[in-house]
């Protein structure tokens, strides 16, 4: 693994993106809808990206997260530079550092919540009934561990949401990337769900990067970066006037 | 994540039994159609599997089955018992008469004579009755294809009398014996009684039927006798083989035997290639999630590969039971009679679901190998 140090980077940066561009073709045209970030993401923090849609926020947190190559720049997460990674070594490497939260939870319908949260477990070799013991924990943690042997669409919105973010943790990731985890949920479920998000995602040791346009939870945010048109145009704890 | 991706599989009933159906189906279509084009063929060489103890057929050159013979001088027979390495030889009359039956109805029949001393080239089990009765005057065997075409069911054919080419023929016994390709009634009876009931041209004798002796191997002794008489001779094997092959060669039945295990395997590939795509397109979003997480794409495949290898296994069983469910639910059926699925056919048709399986799972996997994992976020 390439760990040198890229310029500018903070020793204590979960994430350290440097000169981040990223492009797509449409047709004959190609459009950059990143243009050269520069940022670091610290652990310990619940640090939200926001910004309109198409201003890049998804994309520059596909690219954070190693599932989008970036057309330029480097990013580094925990000290390694995953785009120097080969393809197996990168999955593997998301398979054990990060965890991932979907706005539209992305739950395995014909498997049970517990095993729907055990599945970064399972995928990484560990026993089935081992890892739906160690998914039971943490499903009691977020009240839904009466629902263990349920199958998702018997849960509510929020529910199936507590059950993703028990998925995203049940590994102990060193990183919780959030996509839009309030958006499929009404203000209360929401709010419910981003307090227990913030109780369990956030750690000393623990990045938690979450993409949002919901104005309702910005409260809860430890840092807000704010994207438009693919340029970073705040950085702060509160979100700037205006906004 | 095999266990995973069995569930997901399992969990969406309606294309989990879509697809069982798809790789029934064809397994059912190829291995039942397989199975009767065999049997059907093997029906070909029937005249010899009835004439069990014959291990050298000696003909005229230009005779080529059983049923495509013409007659030789019966001093055929002498020269034949003459070649060294012959233990016995006998005569063998097949021909073709017809039969009034008690409604009025003419009937074809083939009438076989078999050596009236040794009774020769009859089936050798008997479902009715012993092979002696033969002995009696004008006595016939009839097979059991003729019990039921000639009469009702329950209505025991022994005793009765036929009119064979306008002679009292009266029937003491059934044989139990492979119907013919085209499932004609058989009468055996003595060759002397045959000779007079089968009234023709100056040469009668359809086959010579000889044993080799001890030491000697049907191979030797046929190609000796063709040497020294001029007459073909082949051994059994070789014989039911041409049987086969003239069916093979002189009707559309493997043409059209062929369709149909095309369109099984068309089908298969159709109704398994729509509904797995279709499975896999309805869990995009879930294999995208997958990914993301940190699956790679050859546990992904080993996944789909799980899935089709279960759907294959239960397809493919279901298909060979309804098969043999088939051939044991025909089996009292004259027409079926001695049908039985050789080991080969469900390989063959194992090998089609492999291959209809390969074929639509690397179609349909396709859309999930390119899936983005970036493409959950959007």
């Amino acid at each position: 693994m390439d760990t040198k140090a890229i310029g500018g980077c903070a020793p204590e940066a979960a994430i350290c993106a440097r000169g981040i561009s990223r492009d797509f073709e449409a047709g004959q045209t190609t459009i950059r809808v990143l243009h050269g970030i520069d940022t670091d993401i610290r652990s310990g923090e619940m640090t939200f990206v926001v910004g309109e849609s198409g201003s890049g926020k998804t994309t520059l947190i596909s690219i954070m997260c190693g599932i989008l190559y970036p057309t330029e720049g480097e990013v580094k997460v925990f000290g390694t530079d995953i785009y120097s990674l080969t393809d197996t070594e990168l999955v593997n490497f998301r398979l054990k550092n990060i965890g991932f939260i979907f706005q539209q939870y992305n739950l395995i319908p014909s498997i049970d919540v517990a095993a729907n949260a055990a599945v970064p477990l399972i995928a990484q070799g560990v026993p089935i009934a081992e890892a739906r013991e160690r998914a039971k924990v943490l499903l009691d943690k977020l009240n839904i561990g009466n629902q263990a042997n349920k199958l998702p669409r018997q849960l509510s919105g929020g529910q199936q949401q507590r059950v993703a973010i028990a998925r995203a943790l049940v590994h102990e990731p060193r990183l919780v990337v959030c996509d839009e985890p309030t958006a499929a949920l009404d203000a209360r479920s929401g709010r419910r769900v981003m307090d227990l998000l913030r109780e369990v995602a956030v750690a000393e040791d623990r990045a938690c990067i979450i993409v949002t346009h919901d104005n309702r939870i910005f409260d809860l945010a430890d840092r807000i970066i704010v994207l438009e048109d693919g340029r970073i145009t705040h950085d702060g704890k509160e979100m700037p006037d205006g906004h | 994540m095999l266990w995973i991706a069995i569930r997901m599989l399992t969990g969406d009933a309606q294309k989990f039994y879509g697809l069982l159906f798809g790789i029934g189906f064809s397994t059912l279509l190829i291995t039942q159609q397989m199975t009767i084009f065999v049997n059907l063929v093997e029906r070909g060489a029937s005249g010899v599997y009835n004439a069990p103890e014959a291990e050298v057929w000696v003909m005229d050159p230009v005779s080529r089955t059983t049923d495509v013979s013409y007659a030789m001088p019966a001093t055929a027979l002498d020269r034949v018992r003459s070649v060294e390495g012959v233990e016995w030889a006998v005569p063998h009359l097949r021909a073709q008469a017809n039969v009034r039956t008690k409604e009025g109805d003419l009937e074809g029949v083939a009438v076989i004579g078999v050596d009236d001393a040794t009774l020769i080239g009859l089936p050798k089990r008997m479902a009715e009755g012993d092979k002696s009765v033969l002995f009696a005057p004008d006595s016939v065997v009839i097979d059991d294809t003729g019990t039921t075409r000639f009469f009702p069911a329950g209505v025991s054919p022994i005793g009765e009398r036929l009119e064979l080419n306008d002679q009292r023929a009266v029937i003491r016994g059934i044989a139990d014996s492979i119907p013919s390709f085209t499932s004609t009634v058989v009468l055996y009876t003595r060759y002397s009684n045959a000779l007079n009931f089968v009234p023709g041209t100056r040469n009668r004798l359809s086959f010579v039927l000889v044993g080799v002796s001890d030491g000697q191997t049907a191979e030797q002794v046929a190609a000796r006798i063709e040497e020294k008489t001029g007459l073909k001779a082949e051994t059994r094997a070789e014989f039911s083989q041409a049987g086969v092959n003239f069916i093979i060669e002189n009707t559309g039945i493997p043409t059209n035997f062929g369709i149909t295990v095309f369109l099984g395997f068309v089908v298969g590939i159709a109704i398994v290639g729509l509904t797995f795509s279709l499975f896999l397109r309805d869990n995009i979003k879930q294999f995208g999630a997958l990914k993301a997480i940190g699956v790679t794409n050859t546990k992904i495949m080993a996944m789909v590969a799980a899935q089709a290898g279960m759907v294959g296994l239960i397809g493919y069983a279901l298909g060979v039971m309804g098969t043999v469910a088939f051939i044991y639910g025909f089996s009292a059926n004259p027409f079926f009679k001695g049908f039985y699925i050789p080991w080969q056919i469900p390989l063959i048709s194992l090998a089609a679901v492999v291959i209809i399986l390969a074929i639509t799972g690397l179609i349909a996997i396709r859309s999930v190998l390119k899936t983005e994992p970036a493409s959950v976020f959007r």
